[in-house]
């Protein structure tokens, strides 16, 4: 098993490097400002990347079988539209919730549908339900707001685990992320999206359910999109149809800066969930020193660039050196 | 010696007397204030981020305006939590969203941070005082005052508004049918409200039935800074040009070409730069403990004179301002 091991190890080499630039990035932040390095600052930083970090783990799933869902900030601002819309009809709450997470999963399925039914590229597929679904979500609440949540509930948005600086919403992060990367990575189907990823045909010939996987990464990621409308809702304690506009960047951005290659087959969660925060450490320590915005967008978008010249640099410098390593007489000093 | 000893103690003890009684009448000194506008970069909040800053100046404070480019509740939030942890005094903030912000703000009034709102209110409980542009009966009246000075208190005269259901324009509407029943009015007859949609298409048609309609027609109130826009582009390009007036609420930026080329004698809204001046001295003012955002507190609000807060924590800037060709360039926004 020589083949697969190669890209494993050149990605446990990026990995190790978003590690490395968030510790950097921690002291940047520290010596930019004093109050960095604080509890409730932490605690802001985290809870404002909740949503973009439990999106990114099910499009790096989707990523890594050579997809990818560009609908995922519609689904979330349908879903908080249908949230508001049930609340102010006086829909029990968890009614409403469970209303909300099954509409999700119904948009990812229709993506999901389009993109293995219809063969049609996902790309496309969900460029299109981007608009389809924030359209239906200014259909459903139009310009208005739902703002009168119960404090029960908002507070599950944007409260602090008692006696910590712990936002409650982190909490359900740190879970499903573990679901997550065991899934990905000590399972049987994890492995299926790698292959699947690398080489669909040879994936198929292998006796691989493509499709049948490929749709259940779909309805996944609307799904997880339904989930994090509901905290979204909660922490704003604002339902409207232009919720989460434009989050779908952030998410695809700390995707693959994360190290999941854009071609899939590639990719783990630790990388994701570092590249999430590395994002979110600058972004907030440039903040706290006054960065202008302007900056602040340069720097976000300079780092994009990296997240896809980085990886495939230094897959590249692993393929020379492999070369020269190769050409070298077996013996030879270096 | 003995002598002077006595004198120097008695003019330390009325210095410092007077130092006492005037520490409770002004600002503390180095207060930090930041504005967080709805978005950086637009010319209506820079201008009255001039008007801060020159009050913060004057104040000898600390001030600074940050803000996210994009107009979401969401961005608006995270700046917040910055100013939290970056101390602030005073958070001058234009609200994306009337709830959104509630809970930060919270947070932000229990640890200390005074919060004023200006331009754009939160929902209450969110901030000490608001300082508003203009009440809705100032707004609708001076716009029917400007309009009759143009046209002689005499003929017939229209309303292109927003959308049918518009809360502000509805409001305003509601004012001026009010306003013109009385007698300095007699003259003049509403003969049609006309709905833009706030759309500038939808709006240039609409000035344009009308004129068809009621060919008499000897001016327009336009309380919405689309439809005015569109009004004037309609008149500025047919016969009607100077002799239909055109006035209501728009923004000097795009209504400059209309006032120099002659379609439009002057229109109105209120000076952004004197809504950020009064909202600095407002945030001043209760940093220092002047006031908490009660109703009849008074404060002293520099050139602008003495303001006091109004029901639910809100102050009033006041009339609107006339933009006509003699100070119109004055304006950038």
């Amino acid at each position: 098993m020589s083949v697969p091991n190669r890209p494993r190890r050149s990605l446990l080499g990026w990995e190790s490097t978003i590690l490395a630039l968030v510790v950097v990035a921690l002291l940047m932040g520290s010596a930019l400002h004093d109050a960095f390095l604080t509890g409730p600052n932490l605690s802001n930083l985290t809870s404002n990347l909740v949503e973009i970090a439990l999106i990114a783990l099910t499009m790096t799933l989707v990523v890594i079988a050579a997809e990818i869902d560009l609908s995922v900030a519609s689904i979330v601002g349908m879903c908080s539209a249908l949230l508001g819309v049930l609340w102010a009809a006086q829909v029990p709450m968890p009614l409403a919730i469970l209303a909300t997470l099954t509409l999700g999963a119904l948009a990812g399925f229709l993506n999901g549908w389009l993109v293995t039914r219809l063969g049609l590229p996902s790309l496309a597929v969900t460029i299109g339900t981007l608009a389809l679904y924030r359209g239906l979500a200014y259909a459903l609440l139009g310009d208005r707001a739902v703002a009168d949540f119960p404090p029960f509930w908002t507070n599950l948005g944007f409260g602090l685990v008692p006696g910590t600086q712990i936002p409650i919403p982190a909490v359900a992060f740190v879970l499903l992320a573990i679901i997550t990367a065991v899934v990905l990575h000590a399972t049987p189907f994890g492995r299926s999206l790698y292959a699947i990823g690398a080489n669909e045909v040879a994936a198929r010939f292998a006796g691989l359910r493509v499709e049948r996987t490929k749709l259940l990464l779909f309805i996944l990621s609307g799904l997880m999109s339904a989930f994090a409308a509901v905290i979204y809702t909660f922490r704003f304690s604002s339902a409207r149809a232009d919720n989460a506009a434009g989050l779908e960047l952030a998410v695809i951005a700390a995707v693959l800066l994360g190290g999941v290659s854009i071609f899939g087959g590639r990719g783990s969660v630790i990388g994701v969930i570092a590249a999430v925060f590395l994002i979110g450490i600058i972004q907030n320590a440039l903040t706290l020193a006054d960065v202008p915005n302007e900056i602040l967008t340069i720097v976000t978008g300079l780092l994009l660039i990296l997240s896809v010249l980085g990886p495939n640099l230094a897959a590249r410098f692993k393929t020379a050196r492999q070369q020269r390593l190769n050409t070298q007489p077996q013996g030879g000093t270096l | 010696m003995k002598h002077r000893t006595v004198l120097l103690a008695a003019l330390t003890l009325t210095l410092g007397a007077a130092a006492v009684a005037t520490a409770q009448g002004t600002l503390k000194k180095g207060i930090t204030i930041a504005f967080l506008p709805k978005q950086v970069n637009n010319p209506y909040f820079t201008t009255a981020w001039k008007g801060g800053q020159a009050a913060i100046k004057e104040i000898a404070g600390v001030g600074k305006q940050v803000g996210p480019s994009d107009a979401g509740a969401s961005s608006q939030v995270s700046y917040i939590n910055t100013l939290l942890a970056q101390r602030q005094n005073a958070i001058v903030v234009s609200a994306s969203d009337t709830n959104a912000l509630v809970p930060y703000l919270k947070r932000a009034m229990q640890q200390g941070v005074k919060v004023v709102t200006y331009d754009s209110d939160v929902a209450v409980g969110g901030r000490h005082v608001f300082v508003s542009q203009a009440s809705a009966d100032t707004i609708a009246r001076d716009q029917v005052k400007i309009l009759a000075k143009q046209i002689g208190s005499k003929g017939e005269i229209a309303i292109l508004s927003a959308t049918p259901n518009a809360t502000n324009q509805n409001a305003w509407i509601k004012v001026m049918q009010e306003e013109l029943q009385k007698p300095q009015y007699k003259d003049m007859k509403l003969v049609k409200i006309a709905y833009g949609n706030d759309d500038d298409q939808k709006s240039f048609t609409e000035m344009q039935g009308m004129m068809q309609a009621y060919p008499n027609l000897k001016g327009v109130i336009s309380p919405t800074t689309v439809g005015i826009s569109a009004a004037a582009r309609y008149l500025s390009g047919s016969p009607y040009k100077g002799k239909v007036a055109l006035t209501g609420l728009g923004t000097p930026n795009q209504m400059r070409a209309f006032v120099k080329n002659g379609t439009v004698q002057g229109f109105a809204l209120w000076n952004p730069e004197e809504l950020g001046y009064l909202a600095s001295y407002a945030a001043a003012a209760l940093v220092s403990g002047q006031i908490t955002g009660k109703e009849g507190e008074k404060f002293s609000a520099g050139k602008l004179g003495q303001r006091t807060i109004g029901k639910d924590g809100v102050v009033i800037l006041g009339p609107l301002t006339v933009f006509d060709k003699a100070n119109i360039d004055k304006f950038n926004f």
